[in-house]
């Protein structure tokens, strides 16, 4: 562990500056704006994605609290460009200023991660989940999920989010988003070339399985 | 110390060199060739005739438990680093789908094929020093000798996946298929923007990797962490295949040829630990042991390459 320390510390460091406007961010605002929306039409965050940030699993609302950033500021800017295909979360972030997006997000990345009780799910399901997950499906030329999303699916960096300990209806949803193109954010299409070759069942899987995964080391 | 090569090698490997600065001269002497097609046909998923078993057959007891030993250091080799590795690699880096994927250096294909004589090491070397020549140059460490647990395991793991195929058979979608040679050249600032483009999202900016919870989720191209002067992967050759049939990851196919030349060529330009095999003499480590598919002993950006020790 200790030999990677100091890069560690380098990729916090690199982490906590983003674009130069994070670095700035008022963490004030931005709670305010999550608890009462903004005077130019946004709705606060806080009545799809919780007082505490944990999201919504029935209603698919995705938890925000430690996510990193940037890579939320980057979601937002999605929606606003229509990359990320949301009815719902288009007009909401519509009127938001470049600085109300940086405050937000460092707002919610600042969160600790609420306990959250993964909506059962059978065994079977979830054993073809955890090998996806871990292993892949190679004879499709689907990549274990976890060569990019990191050790248990807890995240590398903006590129590549924390999916462990996510709402499994909010996962499940993404990939068939990627895979019908109206989710077209992702680097290099990664994700639109992976969703693609997954069946119904395995986008269940997997969903289920990162669900069921703690999102922090033990 | 392995024994140096003849004098004819040495001199086939000096005039190489020569061959090497025309492939990199970006002047083209003829007439400049036409740009390669946008998209060349993609590497058609290899339907090769051998499958190895699946991880539920792994039967149980020791010789099982050994396999799955052997899997999990070849999906996580990092756990060996200060033992047996030196740098941020795992074998499942260049060996995909946990060395079942045809034309990423299959375990199956490679098994069948040993005892054979290498001219790498100039002696016919069996499986157990095939593995260990990997720890010396791929993860610039130190062999783990035969009678070891570690080795044990990988070569029962290897064994495992070979089950039912063929011995002394080349298997289709063994090693890394080879490219047609480069239809432009080689060129590392073509290379460079290739790398940009498609790598560095995972790679990083400087080949450096990335890594989360103290270990590398994705290995680092060059520099101290990654394969050393003596891996098979310095090549560029054995490297643009690899890259041609597999990268980015889940989408192999995906570069043209050229594009897989070129930033094969940008990613070995660098530095990277020592050949394990020099013994302080640059000059000849280059001439015994590296032809004109690499840039070891090259100048670029003001420095010869010849391994960085790291820090």
């Amino acid at each position: 562990m200790g030999r990677y320390r100091g890069r560690v510390l380098a990729a916090l460091a690199a982490m906590t500056w983003v674009g130069g406007s994070a670095a700035a961010s008022d963490l004030e605002a931005g709670k305010k704006l999550a608890d009462q929306g903004s005077s130019n039409g946004a709705m606060a965050c806080v009545a799809c994605h919780g007082p505490d940030g944990g999201g919504n699993a029935a209603a698919g609302f995705p938890r925000l609290a430690g996510l990193d950033a940037a890579y939320i500021a980057r979601q937002i800017q999605a929606y606003r460009e229509g990359a990320r295909g949301a009815p719902v979360m288009a007009p909401i972030v519509a009127g938001l200023s470049e600085t109300d997006v940086a405050n937000v997000a460092a707002w919610y990345a600042s969160l600790a991660v609420p306990k959250a009780t993964p909506a059962p799910a059978d065994q079977a399901l979830l054993e073809e989940g955890e090998r996806l997950a871990t292993r892949g499906n190679w004879a499709n030329g689907v990549p274990a999920c976890v060569t990019c999303h990191g050790p248990g699916g807890r995240g590398v960096d903006e590129n590549f989010p924390p999916i462990a300990g996510q709402h499994a209806t909010y996962l499940a949803a993404q990939l068939r988003a990627w895979k019908a193109g109206e989710r077209k954010n992702d680097p290099l299409g990664l994700m639109k070339v992976v969703a693609q070759r997954l069946t119904d069942r395995e986008i269940d899987a997997v969903a289920a399985w990162f669900a069921h995964q703690p999102p922090s080391a033990e | 110390m392995l024994p140096i090569r003849s004098l004819g090698a040495a001199l086939a490997g000096a005039a190489c060199a020569v061959v090497v600065v025309s492939l990199l001269d970006r002047r083209p002497a003829e007439p400049p060739a036409p740009p390669p097609p946008a998209a060349e046909a993609a590497v058609a998923p290899a339907n090769t005739a051998f499958a190895p078993p699946d991880e539920s057959a792994i039967p149980a007891g020791p010789f099982g438990e050994m396999v799955r030993y052997g899997r999990d250091l070849f999906l996580h080799t990092e756990q060996l680093r200060g033992t047996w590795t030196e740098n941020g690699m795992d074998c499942v880096n260049c060996h995909l789908d946990a060395g079942r994927l045809a034309n990423a250096a299959p375990m199956w294909a490679s098994w069948t094929m040993y005892p054979a004589y290498r001219s790498k090491t100039q002696k016919v070397d069996t499986m157990a020093e095939r593995i260990q020549g990997c720890f010396l140059y791929s993860m610039n460490g130190k062999a783990p000798p035969v009678g070891s647990k570690e080795l044990a395991g990988l070569m029962s793991y290897i064994y495992w996946l070979s089950s039912d195929a063929p011995t002394g058979v080349e298997l289709e979608g063994r090693g890394f298929a080879a490219l047609p040679p480069p239809a432009q050249g080689v060129d590392h600032a073509r290379g460079e923007a290739v790398y940009e483009a498609k790598c560095a999202v995972c790679h990083g900016a400087e080949g450096e990797g990335k890594v989360a919870e103290g270990s590398y989720v994705f290995p680092p191209l060059w520099g101290s962490d990654s394969y050393n002067w003596g891996a098979g992967m310095h090549r560029i050759d054995t490297a643009a295949s690899f890259i041609k049939h597999n990268m980015p990851l889940g989408q192999g196919g995906s570069l043209t040829d050229q594009e897989a030349w070129d930033v094969a060529t940008f990613v070995n330009s660098h530095e990277r630990p020592p050949d394990p095999r020099d013994a302080g003499n640059r000059a000849a480590t280059d001439a015994a042991f590296h032809d004109e598919n690499c840039r070891y002993g090259d100048e670029v950006d003001g420095r010869v390459l010849a391994g960085v020790r790291g820090g």
